[in-house]
């Protein structure tokens, strides 16, 4: 029993990394319709630069809002550089992009950083949580910090202006621009928002994964996972999605045998064709219907 | 009486086919304006035009100033507020958020009892503050487009096919009020109709447009009375 609760724990602590990876994912899909491949290695571009600022001397939260900041605005510039004048592009022409992103993003921070793992402190510590063996200190604080995260969006989102015209701009483009909203900048707000969601996702499960490169690959699909079972149009189905996938995967990988951790991947994307065959639309998402 | 809305030699084309040819009208302020026409004569094009939201070439003035190099979200920050064709409700969002969305360029002051101002003209979205607006009839849906146009506080409105899709009983309510918006907050209304009997009651002046030009113009008791028109544009 005590193994069940504490794999169960574990799933949610690392489930609330993959909510953000998804809740990262569904705010650029909502936006522009297309799934942001290069989302996890701008999350681990942002982990590089929150331990740079580290390595420079800047404390563990100075460092976190930084990079924070930072790569709202990186978020902001990738979108205005590649993929407004992308706009009206066919969908291929999306994918392509995003494909260039990952590679540019990926042999970038190898350049700059070497593929070397390193290690990426946690300021949470990795003592038992409250003197319980079920959970860590830090996984506790990934839960925290997502838990915090999530209320400020639903905040932002729900009861502030701005909030409204972005949800108003990715639901009826035409009718947002009819009373005046800036629909682009909605857009790229979006690509901002998705940028410092993620790259708190990767400070988080830095520790747990090491910092390198490719750290967010396994995490990326993931949130894919999470986002679809939970719905691509639903921003709370992406969040229940990412828990969900964080418990199934620790739970399989514990009871099935021969699953292990190797086999844990293919789980989610096992995952993401029986949702895609059963229940397309996820379990919160609305159906598409498009006139044609 | 000043012009509001001046357009001049104005072409409009979807791709290669062009839709309107070289028309030329012009708003009054305070005005209603009807523009008639059967499907297809351009009408709704005529409206696009003016936000730009079709490729145009030719002049269109609002107070003086042009329009065609701005895009549609600053057009509608003028104070040029369209109810389009199919209402462009926020299905998914409640009836209030719906009207918030229409001042959302303005500043937060006012809004509020604007808002309240909005359900006094039409009662039933007050009852349904709350609701979805995807879960509103089809009328109280065009009431919503019309109170959320009106939330820009505008000086001109645009109304693609007000009556489209609504029981008569309805559409006479929704005309009476248009009416009292016109007299009492000033705002100036073009209305594209295909229901030209009424729209020519609240009209002071009407165009009759057919394959994108303007072939007829005068004031609006003059065109509904006139019996050649009527038979060959209107059809009643």
């Amino acid at each position: 029993m005590e193994l069940l609760t504490n794999q169960i724990l574990a799933g949610i602590a690392t489930g609330a990394i993959y909510a953000c990876m998804a809740l990262a994912v569904v705010m650029i899909y909502q936006a522009i319709d297309h799934l942001n491949f290069a989302q996890g290695e701008m999350a681990m571009f942002s982990t590089f630069i929150s331990w740079q600022l580290m390595q420079w001397g800047v404390p563990y939260w100075g460092a976190f809002l930084l990079t924070l900041v930072l790569s709202f605005i990186g978020g902001i510039l990738i979108e205005r550089l590649l993929f407004k004048p992308l706009a009206k592009a066919p969908i291929l022409t999306h994918v392509a992009g995003f494909i260039a992103l990952y590679a540019i993003i990926n042999s970038s921070a190898g350049l700059i950083w070497d593929f070397t793992i390193k290690q990426y402190p946690t300021p949470f510590g990795s003592a038992p949580f409250f003197g319980s063996q079920l959970i860590s200190t830090h996984q506790a604080g990934m839960i925290g910090v997502t838990v915090l995260l999530l209320i400020a969006l639903y905040v932002f989102f729900r009861f502030t202006r701005m909030g409204l015209a972005m949800r108003a701009a990715a639901s009826v483009p035409e009718s947002a621009r009819l009373v005046g909203i800036n629909t682009s900048w909605m857009i790229a707000l979006g690509w901002g928002m998705a940028a410092a969601i993620g790259s708190i996702a990767g400070m988080m499960i830095a520790p747990v994964v090491f910092l390198e490169p490719n750290m967010m690959g396994g995490v990326l699909i993931y949130g894919f996972a999470a986002a679809v079972l939970g719905g691509l149009t639903s921003p709370f189905g992406a969040v229940v999605g990412g828990f969900l996938v964080g418990i199934i995967e620790n739970l399989a990988g514990t009871y099935i045998p021969n699953v292990g951790n190797e086999l844990k991947l293919p789980i989610a994307l096992a995952l993401i064709i029986v949702v895609l065959v059963v229940k397309p639309a996820g379990l919160f998402g609305r159906p598409i219907v498009k006139r044609v | 009486m000043t012009a509001l809305l001046n357009i001049k030699a104005l072409n409009a084309y979807y791709g290669q086919v062009q839709a309107l040819h070289g028309l030329e009208f012009t708003l009054d302020e305070g005005s209603v304006t009807a523009l008639l026409g059967a499907n297809g004569a351009g009408k709704t094009t005529t409206l696009r035009a003016i936000c730009n939201m079709v490729r145009t070439s030719g002049a269109i003035e609002f107070d003086g100033a042009p329009l065609s190099s701005r895009s549609t979200e600053n057009i509608v920050r003028l104070g040029i507020a369209h109810v389009p064709q199919g209402r462009g409700t926020f299905t998914t969002m409640t009836v209030e958020e719906n009207l918030e969305l229409g001042a959302i360029t303005r500043r937060r002051a006012g809004v509020a009892s604007d808002i309240e101002r909005m359900y006094a003209h039409f009662p039933v979205l007050k009852q349904r503050h709350t609701q979805q607006a995807g879960t509103l009839s089809g009328g109280e849906q065009q009431m919503l487009a019309v109170a959320r146009a009106l939330m820009l506080r505008p000086r001109l409105m645009l109304l693609d096919e007000p009556s489209f899709g609504l029981a008569p009983l309805i559409v006479r309510d929704l005309f009476k009020i248009l009416g009292k918006i016109n007299r009492e907050d000033k705002v100036t209304i073009l209305v594209v109709e295909q229901n030209a009997q009424l729209a020519l009651e609240i009209a002071d002046h009407a165009y009759v447009i057919e394959t994108g030009r303007i072939v007829m113009s005068g004031k609006a008791n003059e065109i509904a009375n006139n019996e050649d028109v009527r038979k060959s544009y209107l059809g009643y």
